[in-house]
């Protein structure tokens, strides 16, 4: 079985994008599975079920979604395995921009939006500066001056990524998308595989669910602001 | 010692001179390749002193602050050549240009071939006609993707008479068609000046200024409305956002061909317009309903149940017809600038139309 990580802000068109590329693929007849991973609620498994593709949804409620996905990850490898399907894809929501949910090995990819403004692409970390394939949704209402910036700028923190232009609506770009899926590395299990790059650290009181401020209430890993 | 693979990276920063721009002084480093500059603005990295080097200062980095910045100092190192690497590659990318573009039919909706070998070539323009739903946008599709008969026309695309390199192609390098819609929008809040000149940067233009001074001129003279520099752009009136849009794009915009959905009349001069991409060696696509428009371009391609189903010159009765339909369409814009202007109408429609071809006679 294949595997594809795609991860991007909320609402950027992730779900859309990997839907237009799974008409392609289902029409050539692979057989697809989706893990979604969300935070309190998502509504995006009816559009997969619709469009005739496996889903799970996993919600990570209170836990760091990137921790939550990736100690979850291997379980959805074996039931994606159990289920005969040819390509598995974990799409979850870089929440924060330290976001790291990308495997060695497995295919990366990220989807950003130009509506998220020209400076967006140095302020998000690993989710997209180790991705092997950088998707740009929403460049169908932007002047292509911004289009071309955009794209500029995504190319300079990630100059060894394939950039493509999606439009999560129309579908067009999404077969060169639907290539580089097709192309994704088989796996069969992930024990021992390593993450591209270490997920944000946790581990102080307030991840315990800590409730009141104050330094007599902030214990483990935490970092002072220098507001000198 | 330095094993095999870290030789292979530092060969990756070596100027052509073989030096390695790793260990290259600020001074020099940033007077040949200023575009350095983004890579510490982009990681957010401490700027170098004139005498610093790239290497001292990702040596200088803590591992705190390598982790905030999301990579490990290999990482940076490799990241920073294969910056210069995609810097260089974006140089090189505004001197080699495409000159034609062939289409290669497939087939319609129903299966049907389509008979049609199309050679598009800079400096010229052609309208796509055909019904919503006739297939235009899967035309355009198949050009922007470089179909190679994957996709459902069955269609290929060569650049220059040959097939686009597949890993180009895969790797979303070329990107052949700049689009200009009415439902595009600036999103971005900055004046008209900022606006082009953070284009131009993207473009690594050496005198930025006198390329935003050449876009702002051309816009102002495609808009029928004047607006100043400091406009920011999303104060522009939809002719003038649709004037920058297309001077921009003729004079900054990488891709060959520039697709152009329907110019609205008002507010743009649209024949202007169109020898502006003309000079500027585009190939223009328009799709258009306007028998002006069509009949300026230098054939139209028409587009139907999903295939080109015809090439059309423009026949010596429509050219001949041509002149009369300039002058109703100058007639249509006076009329315009009279209702903006708060005036009446001036009703003697054939004599102003007997008027203009005086003038046009002079």
């Amino acid at each position: 079985m294949k595997l594809a990580t795609v991860a991007g802000a909320p609402s950027s068109g992730k779900t859309s994008v990997i839907l237009k590329a799974a008409e392609g693929l289902k029409a050539a007849g692979w057989k697809l599975g989706v893990v979604k991973f969300d935070c309190l609620s998502s509504e995006d498994a009816k559009r997969y079920t619709a469009a005739g593709v496996a889903v799970k949804t996993g919600l990570a409620g209170s836990l760091c979604p990137d921790h939550f996905f990736i100690t979850n990850i291997e379980a959805c490898v074996q039931w994606g395995r159990s289920h005969g399907l040819d390509l598995l894809i974990s799409e979850s929501a870089g929440l924060c921009n330290r976001c790291s949910p990308h495997i060695k090995g497995v295919l990366a990819v990220c989807v950003v939006d130009n509506l998220s403004g020209v400076n967006t692409p140095r302020k998000i970390g690993p989710m997209l500066k180790t991705a092997d394939v950088v998707v740009i949704t929403k460049g169908d209402i932007v002047s292509q001056a911004e289009r071309e910036v955009f794209t500029f700028r995504v190319k300079q923190v990630n100059p060894r990524a394939a950039v493509l232009p999606v439009n999560g609506l129309s579908g067009q770009g999404a077969l060169l998308l639907e290539r580089r899926l097709q192309a994704a590395s088989d796996v069969e299990s992930l024990v021992n595989a390593r993450l591209r790059f270490a997920m944000p650290a946790a581990l102080c009181s307030y991840c315990l669910g800590e409730t009141r401020i104050g330094s007599d209430c902030q214990v483990g890993n935490i970092k002072m602001m220098d507001l000198e | 010692m330095p094993n095999k693979e870290l030789t292979a990276k530092e060969m990756m920063t070596r100027d052509a001179a073989g030096e390695d721009l790793l260990r290259q002084s600020a001074e020099r480093l940033l007077a040949e390749r200023p575009y350095i500059r983004d890579f510490f603005a982009a990681f957010g990295l401490p700027t170098m002193e004139r005498r610093q080097t790239a290497g001292d200062v990702f040596d200088g980095l803590d591992a705190e602050r390598l982790e905030d910045l999301g990579v490990t100092r290999e990482q940076l190192a490799e990241r920073f050549s294969a910056f210069i690497e995609k810097m260089e590659s974006f140089r090189r990318e505004g001197i080699a240009s495409v000159r034609e573009v062939s289409i290669i039919g497939g087939r319609d909706k129903d299966g049907r071939p389509e008979d049609v070998r199309l050679d598009l070539r800079t400096g010229e323009v052609i309208a796509v006609v055909g019904p919503t739903g006739a297939g235009k946008s899967l035309l355009l599709s198949d050009i922007e993707c470089l179909a190679q008969g994957d996709t459902p026309s069955g269609r290929r695309i060569l650049i220059d008479g040959e097939p686009p390199d597949e890993a180009a192609r895969l790797s979303g390098e070329q990107r052949l068609v700049a689009q200009l819609s009415q439902n595009m929008n600036f999103v971005m809040d900055l004046s008209v000046r900022e606006f082009v000149a953070l284009h131009a940067e993207s473009r690594l233009v050496e005198d930025v200024d006198a390329v935003v001074e050449r876009i702002f001129t051309a816009a102002v003279r495609l808009s029928g409305e004047p607006f100043r520099l400091e406009t920011p752009v999303t104060a522009l009136s939809g002719g003038q956002s649709r004037a920058l849009m297309i001077a921009d794009v003729a004079c900054l915009s990488v891709s060959p061909i520039v697709l152009i959905d329907e110019i609205e009349n008002a507010g743009v001069d649209r024949r202007q317009a169109l020898d502006l991409l003309v000079k500027r060696e585009k190939i223009v696509l328009i799709a258009t309903h306007d028998p002006l428009l069509a009949l300026s371009s230098d054939r139209r391609m028409v587009v139907k149940n999903g295939g080109i189903v015809a090439v059309l010159d423009s026949s010596p009765e429509e050219r001949a017809v041509l002149g009369q339909l300039q002058a109703l369409d100058d007639g249509l814009s006076l009329l315009r600038s009279q209702i903006r202007g708060g005036l009446r109408l001036d009703c003697d429609l054939m004599g102003l139309l007997a008027a203009q071809d005086r003038e046009a006679g002079l």
